[in-house]
């Protein structure tokens, strides 16, 4: 993966799998600690004790299609190669929160991406689920909460056009902002 | 810089339109979502989808995502499905593909050949 938004996208495909209603996204620059910490939680099945030690095995996946799932395996990897790890956190019936943490200066970390067009396809093809995307950097704070859009739009549809393509400005506005429009 | 606000005049330009995208029996379009697809760059291809979607104002239009089709080297793929037609597989995509696909197949109703499956078979 080319940036850290596509392993959010990828990583979230986990939890809309996991029939979640609820997910939560956030990216937290702790630049004073040197991390850089990406959380997606969901409020899906859940996974029991044993199931989340093998979840990052490339060759441990919980469908019949095919024997392999990469996606945990990939981040993982891109994440110890920065000095950081994956964490996570997972209860049955409960939910999971996966945490990835990279080295925040680490020649290696991959850009964050365009973490706008993430949220924005997340939104659009999967209209029934709330999203909430925390933003968290030294300069400022940025949250999204489809749950507030929903209210706003009455019986439009969260996959409308013009709704989605809001979506994509109000986060990547908010991101300019808080990031002075250098990017992360 | 944007605000709330703005979701209540779309809200209100879009019940002032007459459909509401109530009729969800139009063609469907499913965009393979899964680790191999992502890192071949389904994202942008989505994204083309729904631009051209929302530039040609394509009502009855749905797009959406899928895991992993099954075909990860062909990836990104898209299945378009048409009523009453058979599903048209589109593989190695990219968003000037996507342009093409929707103007010859989703609105003029005639299969980009070339890019779908069966073509990249015959190579």
């Amino acid at each position: 993966m080319e940036d850290i938004s596509l392993y959010i996208l990828d990583l979230v495909q986990n939890s809309i799998a996991a029939a979640a209603t609820l997910i939560e996204v956030s990216v937290i620059e702790d630049v004073q600690n040197d991390k850089l910490i990406l959380s997606i939680r969901d409020n899906g099945v859940g996974m029991d004790s044993q199931t989340v030690k093998k979840i990052t095995d490339p060759f441990y996946t919980t469908r019949t299609t095919r024997k392999v799932g990469l996606g945990l395996a990939l981040v993982e990897a891109a994440a110890q190669a920065c000095d950081g790890g994956v964490y996570i956190f997972s209860q049955p019936g409960k939910g999971t929160e996966v945490r990835v943490e990279f080295k925040y200066h680490h020649i290696d970390r991959p850009p964050l991406g365009r973490i706008d067009q993430t949220i924005a396809v997340l939104v659009a093809c999967n209209p029934s689920i709330d999203f909430v995307y925390t933003h968290i950097a030294p300069a400022g704070r940025l949250r999204f909460d489809s749950r507030e859009v929903r209210q706003r739009i009455g019986e439009l549809s969260l996959d409308h056009p013009e709704v989605v393509e809001w979506i994509r400005e109000y986060i990547r506005e908010g991101i300019d902002e808080i990031s002075g429009g250098g990017g992360v | 810089m944007k605000s709330l606000k703005e979701l209540e005049e779309i809200r209100q330009r879009a019940l002032e339109s007459v459909n509401l995208r109530k009729e969800r029996n139009g063609t469907r379009v499913v965009v393979g979502m899964g680790t191999c697809g992502i890192a071949a760059g389904a994202r942008p291809v989505l994204l083309a989808f729904l631009e051209e979607v929302k530039k040609r104002n394509l009502q009855d239009v749905i797009v959406t995502q899928t895991g992993c089709i099954g075909v990860c080297r062909l990836e990104p793929m898209a299945e378009v499905y048409r009523p009453g037609e058979e599903k048209v597989t589109y593989v190695k995509l990219t968003p000037e593909k996507v342009r093409r696909i929707v103007a010859e197949h989703i609105v003029n109703g005639k299969p980009v050949t070339e890019f779908t499956i069966g073509a990249a078979d015959e190579q």
